[in-house]
């Protein structure tokens, strides 16, 4: 007996390298993109002061570069250390351009990022060439030998990268574009969200394309890959240097942003960071990249205002990611497909409700307790006043920390009791009324 | 002469230092296939732990207790951390890897804060154990290479002498087939995975008074060990050591005589250009080797992987 439901059923699970673009895939469809590039246009009149412009910039910026780094990664397979340098080399370039004043005063502003992206591209193909031979480990180390070295060359090689003070210009000496001189941050708005749509289109197209295909191939199996008669070497090396052309883009339109590059642009923390949003949103589906740095982007200012240990919440959040959720925040909602498909999905909504408010009540308790435990530690002596979650009390009393402690238990306690529901509504709701799948 | 006596001896301490880290690394890759990335956590985790318990109970009892702590919790990061990502493959395990060293650092800093710790040498080895016309060699150094170098005669012993060793290595290259002849495999991997971390726990308790116990010493020393393994062969010990050794007298080498680019130029047969200061190579003309000191090995470690990618003693690609 044949279940007509089962033909509907999508049966892609994140965690499989086979089935990790599937899903991804089957969206080919004009309206995501109507969508955000309208949310973009009117973005700016709902968030309206000019921290939130700000910000808006700083995630577009790290969106275009996560998408990039996920050509690698997510679509190519191969783990990078060092991506930082593409994007740091072109956003170096876009200022030597800049200051360039002669030959700047003939380009409009928004053709800037091009050649922040052809010095990306360009470094790329230098490096590429023998980093890409093999995916990997051996890749992997390559890409952080050539980063610590470029950045190591950045305090050495003073003319280029201008040292330790960096290198700064100014993007209004640029030709007029309309009329329009980009003196506010609006206007940076527009270009940068005007980029962000360009790039993330094509990077997506290239995606759909014969070559981006079989980068997935070759990430999958290489050597399948090479009987079918592609060079797995120079399947990789495209995706390289195209990965290369557009973190060069970002690292323009970062030049163009803050108007200073430095070498912090290019060191291996800011490669670090780039693994860390595009693995947190989810290298398996082409918008994983796009949560991750919205959310990161949202955890770093929103965190970094409340607590000083926000580094350490965004380690933790990231270990937790690669342990428990290695499809990352687009693998948890893609989780959630089949049960909408089969129009299950409100039976979740109440499981979801009893487990989850215990479990961030829960993890609201543990954080308390690092503050608290920080704050008796770091204080200076006398100062035994601390504010957590707007209550002011003394660090150094039992009551709180029995408070918290209980708090956080009881918590927890209580969202052990709900899993088994949980499971069992979830276990339901992916199944299709016909019988088990 | 004497100059290069002293050097010898500095890159040997260098060396070994490394050594004593890259072995535990080496050793793990071959066991499991991945690249430790919080190797050097570890190594800073020793540093700490030592200092604490030297607070209480003097420097040699840090020496004996800080390592064993660092292994238990090394034992524990396989056990329950490694394991469970394995199943998704090596890259995920890297990326794991990877975020632990992050974590760790966060960690330290959240419990010792950002400053350098006042972790001292010991006041018993605190003296000048000989002088080379001049250069005073400190009897802390030897007690250094002589701990590495005991480590190391050990580590030989217990691999290549003893029944444990021989397992290890059996397990090493046919986990499949040690298993199946009635021996634990999962706990021979938490085993080597902690002493290997133990062994990166024993380098930063002595190297902390030295190097200084700060929460960026296992970012400074950390990409240098995978280096130094890459460089000698992924899993082979005599390769670490090679390796170790080579990096410690280079860097040092390189520091402390000051080799100017443009001589070298020069001596290929380039002349120095006219104008030199508005050239746009200007600063290559001006590099000199103790500025490129620290990143000698990371050019050491492309060129390798792009000409023999299976290190000096290596026997697989990595």
């Amino acid at each position: 007996m044949t279940n007509p439901m089962r033909d509907n059923q999508i049966t892609t699970d994140p965690s499989k390298p086979a089935q990790r673009m599937r899903a991804g895939s089957m969206s080919t469809k004009v309206l995501p993109w109507v969508i955000a590039g309208a949310a973009l246009l009117v973005l700016p009149f709902v968030f309206t002061n000019n921290s939130a412009i700000t910000i808006m910039n700083q995630m577009a910026i790290t969106i275009i570069f996560a998408l990039a780094y996920n050509m690698l990664l997510g679509q190519g397979g191969m783990l990078s250390f060092g991506h930082a340098v593409y994007a740091g080399v072109g956003g170096f370039a876009c200022m030597h351009v800049m200051s360039n004043t002669e030959f700047f005063a003939m380009l409009p502003l928004p053709a800037l990022p091009i050649f922040g992206g052809l010095f990306g591209m360009g470094l790329a193909m230098i490096i590429g060439s023998f980093s890409t031979r093999s995916a990997g480990t051996v890749f992997a180390m390559i890409s952080l030998g050539v980063g610590e070295l470029i950045a190591a060359c950045s305090v050495i090689i003073v003319a280029f990268f201008g040292g330790e003070e960096g290198v700064s210009g100014n993007r209004t000496y640029a030709m007029p574009f309309f009329g329009n001189e980009f003196l506010q941050q609006i206007d940076v708005y527009y270009l940068i969200a005007f980029w962000l749509m360009v790039s993330a289109l094509l990077m997506y197209l290239f995606s759909r394309t014969p070559i981006g295909r079989m980068a997935n191939a070759v990430r999958d199996n290489p050597e399948r890959a090479e009987f079918l008669g592609y060079s797995s070497r120079w399947v990789r090396y495209y995706s390289f240097i195209f990965s290369g052309f557009f973190a060069g883009i970002a690292g323009g339109l970062f030049a163009i942003n803050y108007e200073i590059v430095t070498e912090e642009n290019l060191n291996t923390a800011s490669s670090g960071v780039i693994l860390l949003v595009t693995f947190l949103g989810g290298v398996g589906f082409f918008f994983g990249p796009i949560i991750g740095a919205i959310a990161f982007t949202l955890l770093q200012t929103v965190l970094s205002l409340q607590t000083e240990l926000w580094a350490f919440y965004a380690g933790a959040l990231f270990l937790a990611t690669v342990m428990f959720f290695p499809g990352g925040l687009a693998g948890l909602l893609m989780m959630h497909v089949p049960a909408i498909k089969l129009g299950n999905a409100s039976k979740l909504v109440v499981p979801y409700i009893t487990t989850l408010i215990p479990a961030f009540i829960g993890i609201m308790g543990v954080s308390a307790l690092v503050e608290m435990t920080f704050h008796v530690r770091h204080s200076s002596v006398g100062d035994e006043e601390m504010t957590v979650f707007w209550t002011t009390f003394n660090s150094h009393d039992l009551l709180p920390w029995a408070v918290a402690i209980g708090v956080t238990v009881v918590a927890f306690g209580i969202m052990r009791k709900m899993l088994p529901s949980l499971r069992a509504a979830w276990a339901d709701a992916n199944t299709s009324k016909g019988g088990a799948a | 002469m004497d100059l290069v006596l002293v050097n010898l001896i500095d890159g040997l301490v260098t060396g070994l230092l490394l050594f004593m880290l890259s072995a535990g690394l080496t050793l793990i890759f071959s066991m499991m296939g991945v690249l430790n990335f919080a190797h050097a956590s570890f190594y800073m985790l020793g540093a700490y732990f030592a200092y604490q318990i030297s607070l209480a109970l003097g420097f040699w009892m840090g020496l004996i207790f800080a390592p064993l702590i660092v292994g238990v919790i090394g034992a524990g990061v396989e056990r329950y951390g490694l394991r469970r990502v394995h199943q998704y493959g090596h890259v995920p395990e890297l990326i794991f890897t990877f975020g632990l060293a992050l974590l760790i650092e966060e960690l330290v800093q959240f419990i010792w804060g950002r400053n350098q710790m006042p972790y001292q040498i010991p006041d018993i080895l605190n003296f000048t154990a000989f002088a080379i016309s001049g250069n005073s060699i400190p009897a802390y150094k030897v007690f250094m290479i002589f701990i590495s170098i005991a480590i190391f005669i050990g580590l030989l012993y217990v691999l290549t002498k003893t029944r444990v060793g021989m397992i290890i290595q059996a397990a090493l290259s046919y986990p499949r087939t040690v298993e199946a002849l009635g021996h634990n495999v999962p706990l021979i991997f938490m085993g080597v995975f902690g002493v290997g971390t133990a062994l990166a726990g024993v380098a930063g308790v002595i190297a902390g008074p030295v190097l200084g116990t700060f929460p960026g010493m296992a970012f400074v020393l950390g990409s240098i060990v995978f280096v130094t393994i890459v460089i000698g062969g992924l899993g082979s010990l005599w390769g670490a050591l090679v390796a170790s050794l080579l990096i410690g007298w280079i860097t040092t080498f390189a520091k402390s005589y000051n080799i100017r680019m443009e001589n070298i130029l020069n001596s290929v047969g380039i002349s120095t250009p006219e104008n030199l200061s508005d050239s746009a190579f200007r600063d290559i003309w001006a590099m000199t080797s103790p500025q490129i000191a620290d990143i000698l090995p990371y050019i050491l470690m492309v060129l390798i992987l792009i000409f023999r990618p299976y290190g000096l003693f290596g026997n697989r690609e990595a």
